[in-house]
């Protein structure tokens, strides 16, 4: 694939976090703010409120495209970053190495996952 | 002569290597936004290999979980957690205005090189500014919560 497709990917994947990464970062980070507005979501951190979240099928989806929109769109961004000080001859080398840690953090990411759906 | 040729073959130094990362020059507001995109994304993907991790921990079980939320309460953490929100802000909002402006959008309409010359970027700018006063925005309210709320 052509390097204009991988970039517009990413800003692919950036468009989709507006909407994934903002109802994240509200509930996760900002509950006493929703509590001021009405809802009150509890204790959105305790162990069993985690579990119990992990337990829905349409969280489970939710958070596999959202692993893997953010690590794409990141790591691309790292990537970027790296390619600008990497001679041309090590350019091949650290694109391999940039997807294996990807691969590996969605693959455990999604094993967390996967694992606690399962219960 | 030999330092001449040398030059005309390799032509003048064009890089100035990772101070050019920080370093905007006369490039001005725009150039300094796309620093700050850089350095909050990078942050970002930093704490995302954590978050990853950390968030792996509930698979220890309760006791192990609960030991790690209340690690994350320690003002040490609260204040990396607001930094954290705000890079989010800034690079989110910045990045929308990025995909739009790289669309071709928010730029007005292509005009001829008249003098005085209105370029996009001058025509963009009042974007740039009513984002930047919603990320204010949001960053307050962040920690208004992160600070005060949730105390
Ligand atoms: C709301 C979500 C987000 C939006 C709208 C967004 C948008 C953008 C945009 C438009 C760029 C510039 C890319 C370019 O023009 O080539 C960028 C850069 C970057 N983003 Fe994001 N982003 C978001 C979330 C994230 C997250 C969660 C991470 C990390 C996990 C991240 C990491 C990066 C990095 C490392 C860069 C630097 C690329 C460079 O300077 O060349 N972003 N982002």
């Amino acid at each position: 694939m052509r390097e204009s497709r991988w970039w517009i990917l990413s800003l692919s994947a950036a468009a989709l976090m507006v909407v994934l990464l903002t109802l994240h970062m509200g509930l996760m980070h900002l509950s006493g703010l929703m509590k001021v507005l009405g809802v009150d979501p509890g204790d959105v951190r305790s162990f069993a409120a985690v579990m119990e979240r992990g337990r829905s099928l349409a969280q489970m989806v939710f958070y596999l495209l959202f692993l893997g929109a953010a690590l794409y769109h990141g790591l691309y961004g790292l990537r970027s970053v790296l390619l600008e000080v990497t001679p041309p001859r090590g350019q091949g080398v650290l694109s391999g190495l940039v997807l294996a840690a990807g691969l590996l953090a969605f693959a455990y990411g999604a094993y967390v996952t996967v694992r606690t759906f399962t219960g | 002569m030999a330092e001449a040729a040398r030059r005309v073959q390799s032509g003048p130094p064009k890089r100035i290597g990772v101070r050019g990362w920080v370093y905007a020059g006369r490039y001005g507001l725009d150039r300094y936004l796309y620093i700050l995109q850089r350095a909050s994304g990078l942050g970002l993907i930093l704490y995302l290999f954590l978050h990853i991790y950390e968030t792996g921990i509930r698979l220890r079980g309760e006791a192990a979980w609960s030991a790690t939320m209340a690690l994350f309460r320690t003002p040490v953490f609260v204040v990396f957690e607001f930094i954290l929100f705000a890079g989010f802000v800034f690079h989110a909002l910045n990045g929308l205005r990025l995909i739009f402006a790289e669309l071709g959008w928010l730029l007005g309409p292509p005009t001829r090189p008249v003098y005085p010359y209105r370029t996009s970027i001058r025509r963009h700018r009042p974007w740039v500014y009513a984002l930047m006063v919603l990320t204010g925005l949001f960053v307050a309210l962040a920690a208004w919560d992160i600070f005060v709320l949730l105390d």
